[in-house]
């Protein structure tokens, strides 16, 4: 039994819970650069890569970011409300669940040399019988990593965008405009677009901060001469000599000042395309031209995103089921269960791990979020507008620059290389999403029911068990699947906390990646895909069979 | 243990400006009526009797209810039903199931709580229904389940917040009906509050409106 003491403080709880972790990892990773007459900045400095890795880092991550959110808002525009936009949405939506490192495997193989796309064009459009020695992964510009980055935010974006339009009146304005003769795309920027933004900028922000930092996806898509400054401060962190930590240590914080920056550019960014939208709107902007090529583009870009993405799954799975399978073969000339006996017994005990892991991570950030939701009912508090940017800080701060001191700590408390440490670390970053994805539901329930519930004697921990949890099952259950599928894709959390020793589908996927058994690396994609893809079938399956009989818990179609 | 619902002065003020301003004793059966057009405070006088005043409101005054001072106790405690606008039954549970979560635990055993909830459905003119779906009965059949959910948690006193506003007219005054002959045969005080001549008539009580004057409906 929770005293009613005790749930008051879960907010404050929670917050400290977000930012404590953050700030003593940035301390303890900062810290050590500066140690030792500076050794470690000294290092960086001399890094003949230097000047190319941070640049690889600031082109790709504000490139994929711009990208993203224009093709995002694209999206939005030129389909929000019609019948191809149901269909997007319910193609993009099991995208955001797949990890990160899954969907970049899936990528790399269908634009590697000897990949998916190659194999449908060779022999005969190509004259391709091998191979060819071309750099289409891991390109030096950094191509293939934008690519991969685009892909897998836009998902993200798109349905962060979807959540926030209802409170833009987005329907009613754009019929407003469209009334005065301005096209789709141009009622869009002018009357939906600033409230719209306004909601999704810290997704933005988030994203962008990502897409500078990525390391999985950096190790697998991106160029190796030098790295992105994130996965060689990885690198450097492995370094077994002590100079190595010093020299990550002085990288993180050249990373942590790079985010910044890009931070401050794209805000200034967004004071000029405000002014310009003001502008554009003074001046009459109708742009009623726009719309046919725009809609087209939209369409294609969307195409593509999920397309690359699904083919890239299917290919991989389609590996680890492969017999032989010579280039230029579409297809593998036999199907065999080889490799799944074979890694049978490693599979299952890495999958078991993972989802005890996520189960344990997942279960204690629906908790906390439940205990915050609730207090926040039950005291009528408001929450400000700092509280979400507190919420927004694991995902803002770069992995790189606060996980190594957090490595330090658990190694002090001789905690590093256990699985609940690891899943300590998880909570962190699974935490923001579940109470993002629970809060809207939580803060919609009808409160009249309360009220009623408590006019029949009902004790506010009995509405609370008996109407308010079960009514809001489902939610509580996607949410539930968002952290699982959140801690099954953590990689860096996992290889640092776990210090190496704790070994996730994720961990597994990375490190085999580099190997090229493409057999191997599609079995544990493919289990990576399918943790979260079940936690999101059981949100889905159970609340309609327990509410079967319920045509009032049916959901809005 | 039906007694009189008496209010002591109580006044509800925001921003130092009376909202609510109630002296008043309603007797066990006697349906009191507070009448005034939206926005005039009825609602409040309702959420400051239930206990669910938002923190903006100042409240003053006692609220008793059978010689219990019931003013600073949360609403779960204070032994106080209310009837809805709409019915709110409950969406996830079954009619029977809405009935079970009213009735208190000291009712014990699986048979007395069964019998219990037949017995409520059969007065309301409803047996059978107990493995029903709320959202498939009619307007009529809800607004009864209703009414027997909130009397079958004992209640002391029942407030009605416009129950019979959203029924067809002539559904409304067999609904009506209904309610004001089970509240007399509890014996409980009760308040009704409307914005409807009809029903403040129906109620066949004092009129009064949230400062207390005395109306004639």
């Amino acid at each position: 039994m929770i005293t009613a003491g005790l749930l008051r403080q879960a907010p404050r709880f929670t917050l400290a819970l977000l930012t404590l972790p953050v700030l003593a990892g940035l301390a303890g990773t900062v810290i050590p650069a500066f140690s030792n007459d500076a050794n470690g900045l000294r290092a960086l400095v001399q890094w003949p890569g230097l000047p190319r890795a941070a640049s690889l880092s600031l082109v790709t991550g504000v490139g994929s970011a711009a990208l993203s959110l224009a093709i995002t808002l694209l999206l939005v525009a030129s389909l929000w409300g019609t019948r191809a936009f149901a269909a997007v949405q319910h193609l993009l939506a099991p995208l955001l669940s797949v990890p990160h490192a899954a969907a970049a495997l899936g990528l790399a193989f269908l634009i590697a040399p000897s990949g998916w796309i190659a194999r449908v064009l060779s022999p005969w459009a190509t004259g391709w019988t091998q191979p060819p020695d071309l750099l289409l992964l891991n390109d030096p510009f950094g191509l293939a990593l934008t690519l991969g980055l685009v892909a897998k935010e836009v998902p993200f974006l798109f349905l962060m965008a979807l959540a926030a339009l209802p409170q833009t009146d987005a329907a009613r304005r754009m019929q407003v405009a469209q009334s005065l003769g301005a096209g789709r795309i141009a009622s869009f920027a002018v009357a939906v677009l600033p409230s719209l933004y306004k909601q999704l900028r810290l997704p933005v922000y988030a994203v962008l901060a990502y897409s500078m930092t990525a390391v999985e996806m950096a190790m697998i898509l991106g160029p190796t001469r030098p790295y992105t400054l994130s996965a060689q401060v990885v690198i450097w962190m492995a370094d077994p000599l002590l100079t190595g930590r010093a020299t990550a240590a002085a990288g993180a914080i050249l990373q942590v000042a790079l985010v910044l920056a890009a931070l401050g550019l794209w805000h200034l960014a967004e004071r000029l395309a405000r002014s310009a939208l003001i502008g554009l709107a003074q001046r009459g902007l109708r742009a009623q031209a726009a719309d046919g090529p725009a809609r087209l583009i939209a369409a294609l870009l969307g195409g593509l995103i999920t397309g690359g993405l699904f083919f890239g799954l299917a290919g991989l799975a389609l590996w680890s089921f492969a017999g032989l399978w010579t280039f230029p073969d579409a297809l593998p000339a036999s199907l065999t269960l080889n490799t799944w006996t074979r890694a049978a017994p490693d599979l299952a005990q890495t999958a078991g791990l993972t989802l005890t892991i996520a189960a344990l991570a997942t279960t204690l950030a629906l908790a906390l979020v439940l205990a915050c939701l609730e207090a926040e009912h039950r005291f009528a508090l408001a929450p400000g507008a700092g509280a979400l940017w507190v919420l927004y800080l694991p995902l803002l701060v770069p992995q790189v620059a606060f996980l190594p001191g957090l490595q330090v700590a658990a190694l002090r408390a001789g905690l590093a290389g256990h699985w609940l440490a690891v899943a300590a670390a998880h909570l962190v970053f699974v935490l923001p999403y579940v109470f993002l994805s629970l809060a809207p539901a939580y803060r919609a329930w009808d409160a009249r029911i309360a009220v009623a519930g408590a006019a029949l004697a009902a004790s506010p921990a009995r509405v609370f068990w008996r109407l308010r949890l079960p009514m809001l099952l489902r939610p509580v259950l996607t949410a539930s699947a968002v952290g699982l599928a959140v801690s099954v894709g953590q990689y860096l959390p996992t290889l640092l906390v776990g210090g190496g020793r704790v070994e996730t589908l994720t961990t597994e996927a990375v490190a085999l990646a580099s190997g090229g058994n493409r057999r191997l690396i599609g079995a544990y994609a493919l289990l990576q895909m399918l943790l979260p893809a079940l936690g999101f079938a059981v949100a889905l399956l159970l609340p309609a069979w327990a509410h079967r009989h319920r045509r009032g818990m049916a959901v809005a179609p | 243990m039906s007694g009189p619902l008496q209010l002591q002065d109580l006044r509800v003020t925001r921003d130092g400006q009376a909202i609510v301003a109630l002296d008043l004793t309603v007797a066990p059966g006697e349906v009191l009526t507070i009448m005034g057009p939206s926005g005039a405070g009825k609602s409040t006088a309702l959420a400051a009797i239930l206990g669910t005043l938002a923190p903006a409101f100042h409240l003053s005054g006692r609220i008793v209810l059978a010689g219990r001072e019931i003013t600073a106790l949360p609403p779960h405690l204070r032994r106080v039903g209310l009837l809805f606008q709409d019915d709110v039954l409950f969406p996830h549970l079954s009619v029977g199931g809405n009935l079970a979560f009213a009735l208190p635990p000291t009712v014990r055993g699986r048979a007395e709580r069964r019998a219990r909830i037949d017995a409520a459905l059969c007065a309301a003119g409803l047996s059978g229904f107990a493995d029903r779906d709320p959202a498939t009965l009619s307007g009529g059949q809800r607004a009864r389940v209703a009414l027997m959910r909130t009397l079958l948690a004992a209640p002391g006193a029942l407030l009605l917040d416009e129950p019979f506003s959203r029924l067809d007219a002539d559904l409304r005054a067999q609904i009506r009906g209904f309610v004001l002959e089970r509240i007399r045969r509890e014996g409980l005080p009760a308040i009704l509050v409307t914005h409807d001549a009809d029903d403040a008539r129906g109620a066949a009580g004092r009129v009064v409106s949230p400062l207390g004057l005395p109306l004639m409906p």
